[in-house]
């Protein structure tokens, strides 16, 4: 793989299966993985798309209203979100970012868990065992290794799973993410790593980061490696079922590079005016994921208008659980702020919950 | 029972835990075939294999991380780091992952992963290779942390800490692996006490030393020593930095009214502090003096020919002792705490 010379054919230099105007393109290496995937079955991606596009929109909302302290966006990332988590089964284990919406909305996700973590009534958003997702994860790059860990149990069992990783572009520089490699590839565990370029970390470049494409590092560490058009969501749902394929049948880890664009900002707290200009914004919004498939759908005569309605419906009804859910929550009692600390009684622990319960009693007496 | 070293306890343990549940799995540099640069792990690899006895790359976070992964999926990682200087590399993993992760997830993740340290100093080392790292594990909520001083204790709290739901910095003296003492190999496990209690190692009435790791033993021949001038000394093993069993503290401290706290670590924010301030907030009106403390010096720790001047030694304890007993110390001439 070469170095990208020229920033405007980062793109170009990605696996595609439907070109930006809609049109299929033959693409020999990921059409087989695809066989199946018939008009309904698009249009479910295209709803899924959708409706994950409303639920960010809904976060950004309730963020700007002070509901929420803090929203990471994912507008623009459907594609790749929602093309690599439909390839999952079942029982796989993701370990996520704090950006993976689609992911969570594709493993079913209730309206609050959405929320949860961001307005700050608890450290994790929903139950991990229930979703198959450990909790979000904000230290950059640290899940990697935990996907790795898991992946490593499932090799011991000889279990038919694999473990998946979420994490950006930034990540890439961080040695955790490094390290994963190292142990997913020494020890060839059936994990697979999803590099959501989006690229921009915060203000930070991609070439900051890198400037040879990202899916090249992968093969120096003994990873076969695909870079993907991350707004491409069947190139996205292909490429992820190569991947899986590969580590589920014991051949050791893979690693996707969905190149896709974050349209907003890094999360509600910051300005992207200050750090990108309206050009490149204005590139970008016209490789839509969603007007992509919506054209490729529209072309073959498969984007009926019953289907466009039923999918607003649902975005919105799923907007307003979410909203609903979100004002509904009560924060818990102040006590249980040492609840779970420790999984076993912890002395110390003990004392500091009574003197503070103590301390509260005095104004319940009052 | 058996005379073991301290060494050989800690892999009489390892080896009782593996082969009481299947889910123990160890991680580590050079655990496998060398059997860990100080062969706690010797011959494990032989009966486990290596799906449990894992030689891993040379990564600490990635130990640390790889670790946690295992634990997601049900598993008991015992991690071995290599020396407590290289530690620092997986501190995020530590304490931002391994510590939080039952916190944050109200309980439905369990992180029962035990962290060997080899730990402290004493054996001339190179520079990494000797510190003591306790404190900032200590302030992290969510760890346990367990320094253990005697064989018996080796053997049992290792195999506490690995049982144990939550998560384990267990701190091993190196300068007291080849320490020889009684275990018991064969009562249960049940009949031992807690972790988290600490131990009266000595009982003594005019002041109270407390001490941990390879300490206790300097504590000790401090006791010994004083016993000479007329003077006798309580010494507490701590054995648990997280939690600290103040009961055992402060019943000590009311009888003997006086404390000295002893450790390798250097003093300013460091356990010797934690300690003091509990027993101030707890035993005020029963101090005769103001409790002092006798630590590593707050410096980067020293090469090997110099850390006999950093290292809390038997006369450095005495000294403090003459002055929390208001005796004008016969070395540094001093009475008392001084600013």
């Amino acid at each position: 793989m070469s170095p990208i010379t020229d920033a405007e054919r980062d793109l170009e230099l990605t696996e595609r299966m439907i070109a930006p105007d809609g049109v299929r393109i033959p693409n020999p290496q990921l059409d087989g993985y695809v066989r199946g995937i018939d008009f309904p079955t698009l249009r479910d991606l295209h709803r899924d798309m959708v409706v994950l596009r409303r639920i960010d929109a809904e976060g950004v909302a309730l963020q700007r209203q002070g509901q929420l302290g803090l929203w990471a966006p994912c507008n623009g990332q459907e594609a790749a979100q929602i093309g690599t988590a439909r390839a999952l089964d079942p029982q796989d284990f993701v370990f996520p970012s704090y950006r993976e919406t689609g992911l969570m909305y594709v493993r079913g996700a209730q309206p609050g868990d959405y929320v949860r973590m961001w307005r700050g009534e608890e450290g994790a958003a929903y139950d991990p065992a229930a979703l198959r997702i450990a909790p979000l994860q904000i230290i950059i790059g640290a899940q990697t290794l935990h996907a790795v860990g898991y992946a490593l149990g499932i090799r011991h069992e000889g279990a038919d799973e694999v473990a998946v990783t979420y994490f950006g572009d930034g990540a890439t520089s961080q040695g955790d993410v490094n390290e994963a490699m190292v142990f997913a590839s020494s020890f060839r565990a059936p994990v697979v790593f999803v590099c959501q370029n989006n690229h921009w970390a915060i203000s930070e470049p991609v070439g900051l980061q890198s400037p040879f494409p990202l899916a090249g590092r992968a093969p120096g560490f003994g990873i076969p490696s695909l870079r993907v058009d991350g707004n491409d969501v069947l190139a996205c749902l292909a490429a992820m079922r190569w991947a899986l394929e590969h580590a589920r049948s014991g051949k050791g880890p893979a690693y996707l590079e969905a190149v896709t664009y974050r349209m907003g900002p890094h999360t509600t707290a910051d300005d992207p005016k200050r750090y990108r200009d309206d050009a490149e914004l204005e590139k970008w919004r016209r490789l839509d994921p969603i007007a992509r498939l919506e054209a490729h759908l529209r072309a073959a005569g498969e984007l009926p208008q019953d289907h466009l309605d039923a999918v607003q419906a649902q975005a919105d009804e799923t907007a307003r659980d979410m909203r609903a859910a979100c004002l509904g929550m009560v924060t818990r009692p102040a006590l249980t702020v040492f609840d779970r600390v420790y999984a076993e009684p912890h002395s110390g622990l003990e004392r500091e919950r009574a003197e503070y319960a103590a301390y509260l009693s005095t104004f319940e007496e009052a | 029972m058996a005379q073991l070293t301290l060494g050989k306890a800690l892999n009489a343990g390892l080896r009782q835990a593996m082969r009481d549940d299947d889910r123990v799995v160890l991680l580590g540099e050079d655990i496998g075939t060398l059997g860990g640069v100080f062969r706690i792990t010797d011959g494990l690899l032989e009966e486990f294999g290596a799906q449990r006895v894992i030689d891993t790359p040379l990564a600490e976070s990635g130990i640390i991380g790889t670790s946690v992964g295992l634990a997601f999926r049900g598993y008991r990682p015992v991690v071995e780091i290599q020396f407590d200087g290289f530690i620092y590399p997986a501190f995020d993993q530590i304490v931002s992952q391994v510590a939080k992760l039952h916190y944050r997830t109200q309980g439905s993740v369990k992180m029962p992963i035990t962290i060997r340290v080899p730990w402290a100093g004493g054996i001339g080392a190179a520079e990494h290779h000797s510190e003591s790292p306790e404190a900032y594990f200590v302030h992290t909520a969510g760890l346990r942390v367990v320094a253990v001083s005697d064989p018996q204790d080796a053997y049992r709290c290792l195999r506490q800490a690995i049982a144990s739901d939550d998560p384990v910095l267990f701190f091993e003296p190196k300068r007291l692996y080849h320490h020889k003492g009684e275990v018991d190999l064969a009562s249960p496990l049940a009949d031992a006490p807690p972790l988290g209690l600490a131990k009266v190692v000595r009982r003594g009435a005019d002041a109270t030393v407390i001490a941990y790791g390879a300490m206790v033993r300097t504590a000790l021949d401090a006791a010994e020593a004083a016993e000479d001038e007329g003077i006798s000394l309580e010494v507490i093993d701590l054995r648990s930095l997280s939690p600290v069993d103040y009961e055992t503290v402060n019943a000590s401290v009311r009888r003997t009214g006086r404390v000295v706290v002893a450790h390798e670590a250097s003093r300013e924010a460091g356990v010797g502090a934690e300690i003091i301030a509990g027993i101030t907030e707890f035993c005020f009106e029963y101090l005769e003096s103001a409790p002092l403390r006798v630590t590593g010096h707050d410096i980067p720790y020293p090469p090997a020919k110099l850390e006999k001047f950093h290292l809390p030694d038997l006369d450095r304890i005495l000294d403090a002792v003459d002055r929390v007993l208001d005796r004008p110390s016969s070395i540094s001439g001093v009475k008392g705490a001084q600013l």
